[in-house]
């Protein structure tokens, strides 16, 4: 099937076989890593413009190389610097930005629905690349990317996401991605981490993390933001870590083929230690690989379908 | 001067007329009201065939913004907005800039009502200085000055000792205490209401009870110091039930709801519209209809708009980031006599009762009336009339309404405020 959209913002209403799309495409983008030349002319005179309101390395520099090996132009915009902090405002930056014509534009903003707005506004693509605590769509892509490769399937298998579900945008999208690909879905976390009503999104939730990841094909460990102390969320680091961190005694208890995942970045020996982190069972670093091509392949479905 | 609305079909709660009659009006005064009135001489005769009139429609909950804020909104443009809506008369709230908490605020104001406004404006006075929670206003001379009422308004007076005394000090002078019933912790500066909706947009949300628990507190305070609390915006199923529970053991408690409370619910956030960002926040259908039987029970005394004009610069953006506020003089009869009179779910004369009468009991205000005497603020309903809600051409400075491009049947005809006609 063809892709349609214009903009990539939440997974909310993405239909399975637009997500099938996407990964076989970021399937075949793969193996231009491992060539001598990483480049490949399908973007060739397209502009990207990677429109960053909130610090990212990881996702910035992934949406950079994908850019770059499809040779489209990808030009980095950072708030810090930029017009942002003279006071323009959001959208005002946005028509500044499309009155020069890029193809794509790859939004990170803290609000929740930025990149909503901007898809709204603006004539050309839209990738959310991350806001607030709504949606990281190309994250789930990447997740279930690497889960197919290990898995070989995705229908069936029972994943577990682990931590501060209430403000993450990785775990919303992975909800709705991997709900849609016929997963069961377990939430597990402190009942102040959890968002209200979150059953209704379809997920078990679960207050114990042992028995949350019993029969878990996938754990997805979340990270754990420190300010989430100050806020009342959690007592300390250390409890939280105590109770919710998992390390390799917990790792007994579950499947012995178990993934263990993270959007990172990790905070070892809080959510997750170092033994995990770094064991057979972990595939941190293919989620890393597979961003890459998962965001060629969305680059590529979104701009260069559409000169075809 | 004289003035005879013929026709019309009269719906007068305050004094149980519901019925064809004509009503005329002499020197700025209901004069008569009956069948076959014969027009004196020189008098403007309005025919009201088919229409309704009713008492001058108030609204006790507005901001005018000015002054400071007048890019906002200006007394001018604010009062001919509620004449275009049938309003006859506002009560505009104190978070103006300089606060309305001293009486050189008043006298501004209300000189500037005079000269530049159609309609009638009550100024409502801060309960402390700078809305800051921390000091009384002058409520002795803002009450003097003509202060009908006393409120932080988008502000909550946290210091619960600080609002009792509030409220002890402002009985001498029958003036009631508006609370903006919001409890700033457990809000956390959510910008929604906390449920299923603000879990699947991510946005942080305020939970119901961040309005209960002040609900509650207010009303015991009420209780304790026999003062009349008024609670602006009432929006949760728990704090109508709160209401209910004060009133029924005798405590001098009132409330009012707004429009967009009534027919709105947080589904409608969810394109991250900011004109559907407010205080308190869009509730869920449960709450709707728990505000809704709670106006049409009488636990809910009256529907006030809490006009909020934004300049569009403050509207459109990061919903999180965005001002709180929606207006709603031009918008709130039309929307009601579509979705509640319309459908059969209130009767007429209970929806002008609770914009009329209701009101002017609670502020102690003159009007809410057709009696021969009161002043002769009347508006004319066209309930035939279709509308489409069209920002563009609203009165108001502003154009922040949440419903933009709705469409309907049944709107305002006339304005008169004082036996003159403001709006046609």
């Amino acid at each position: 099937m063809a892709w349609t959209r214009k903009d990539l913002v939440s997974m909310q209403d993405i239909e399975a076989a637009e997500i099938g799309e996407v990964l076989d495409t970021a399937e075949s983008m793969k193996e231009i890593a491992t060539r001598e030349i990483k480049k490949v002319p399908t973007l060739r005179g397209k502009t990207v413009v990677n429109l960053f309101y909130e610090a990212s390395t990881r996702t910035r520099t992934s949406f950079e190389i994908a850019g770059k090996w499809l040779s489209a132009d990808v030009i980095n915009f950072s708030a810090s610097g930029s017009s942002a902090e003279k006071g323009e405002s959001f959208l005002d930056t946005a028509r500044n930005i499309e009155a020069m014509s890029p193809d794509v534009v790859v939004v990170r903003h803290k609000a929740a629905g930025g990149p909503a707005l901007l898809a709204r506004h603006l004539r050309c693509s839209v990738i959310n690349a991350g806001d607030g605590a709504h949606e990281h769509p190309t994250q789930a892509l990447l997740d279930l990317l690497t889960i197919r490769e290990k898995k070989g399937h995705l229908e069936g298998l029972n994943v577990t996401i682990v931590g501060d579900i209430a403000h993450s945008r990785v775990a919303r999208s992975n909800i709705y991605a991997m709900r849609r690909m016929g997963m069961t879905v377990t939430v597990a976390g402190p009942p102040t981490l959890i968002p209200p009503a979150c059953q209704e999104l379809g997920v078990k939730v679960s207050h114990r993390l042992e028995e949350s990841i019993a029969h878990a094909d996938v754990i997805m460990m979340l990270r754990l933001q420190h300010e989430r102390m100050t806020g009342g969320f959690i007592p300390s680091l250390r409890e939280y870590s105590r109770v919710w961190g998992l390390g390799l005694d917990r790792l007994q208890h579950c499947r012995p083929d178990v993934l263990i995942m993270h959007p990172g970045p990790v905070n070892r020996g809080i959510e997750i230690s170092p033994e995990v982190a770094d064991s057979q069972y972990s595939v941190i670093l293919d989620q890393v690989t597979n961003g890459v091509a998962v965001r060629m392949a969305v680059l590529y479905l979104l701009a260069g379908g559409k000169a075809a | 001067m004289s003035l005879l609305i013929k026709g019309g079909r009269v719906v007068d709660p305050a004094n149980g007329l519901d019925g064809v009659a004509d009503v005329l009006v002499s020197d700025g005064r209901i004069a008569k009201v009956g069948r076959g009135l014969k027009a004196p001489e020189g008098a403007h005769v309005v025919t009201a065939t088919g229409q309704v009139v009713c008492p001058g429609l108030i609204d006790i909950h507005v901001h005018l913004r000015e002054p400071g804020y007048e890019y906002k909104e200006t007394i001018a443009s604010g009062t001919r907005a509620a004449a275009a809506g049938g309003f006859t008369a506002v009560a505009c709230m104190a978070n103006t800039l300089p606060v309305n908490d001293n009486r050189s605020v008043t006298d501004y104001i209300l000189a500037k009502a005079r000269v530049e406004g159609v309609v009638r404006v009550y100024p409502i006075g801060a309960v402390t200085r700078g809305l800051k929670g921390k000091e009384l206003a002058e409520m002795a001379e803002l009450a003097e000055a003509g202060c009908v009422a006393f409120s932080d308004d988008g502000q909550c007076v946290m210091n619960a000792e600080i609002y009792r005394r509030a409220m002890e000090y402002a009985l001498p002078f029958g003036a009631p205490i508006i609370s903006h019933a919001e409890d700033e912790h457990l809000a956390h500066r959510g910008a929604m209401h906390e449920g299923f909706v603000s879990t699947e947009l991510g946005l942080l949300g305020q939970p119901a009870a961040a309005e209960e628990v002040m609900v509650a507190r207010d009303i015991l305070l009420a209780e304790l110091t026999g003062a009349h609390v008024h609670l602006a915006h009432l929006s949760t199923a728990g704090a109508v039930r709160l209401v209910r529970e004060g009133k029924a053991r005798g405590v001098r408690v009132t409330a009012e709801v707004t429009p967009h409370h009534l027919v709105l619910t947080d589904d409608a956030v969810r394109e991250y519209d900011p004109n559907t960002k407010m205080a308190p926040p869009l509730r869920t259908k449960r709450d709707v209809e728990a505000v809704l039987e709670g106006l049409l029970d009488g636990t809910i005394d009256c529907i006030a708009t809490d006009h909020a004009p934004h300049a569009l610069s403050e509207k459109e953006g990061e919903f999180s980031e965005c001002a709180n506020g929606v207006v709603g003089l031009e918008t709130a009869v039309p929307v009601l006599l579509d979705r509640l009179v319309r459908t059969g779910v209130m009767d007429l004369p209970t929806l002008v009762a609770r914009l009329s009468s209701g009101p002017a009991r609670l502020l102690n205000l003159p009007g809410g009336s057709l009696a021969p005497g009161a002043p002769a603020d009347i508006t004319v309903l066209d309930l035939e009339r279709a509308w489409t809600v069209e920002p563009s051409r609203f009165r108001s400075r502003a154009r922040n309404t949440p419903f933009a491009g709705w469409t309907g049947t049944g709107a305002v005809a006339l304005t008169v405020v004082g036996g003159k006609v403001v709006t046609a």
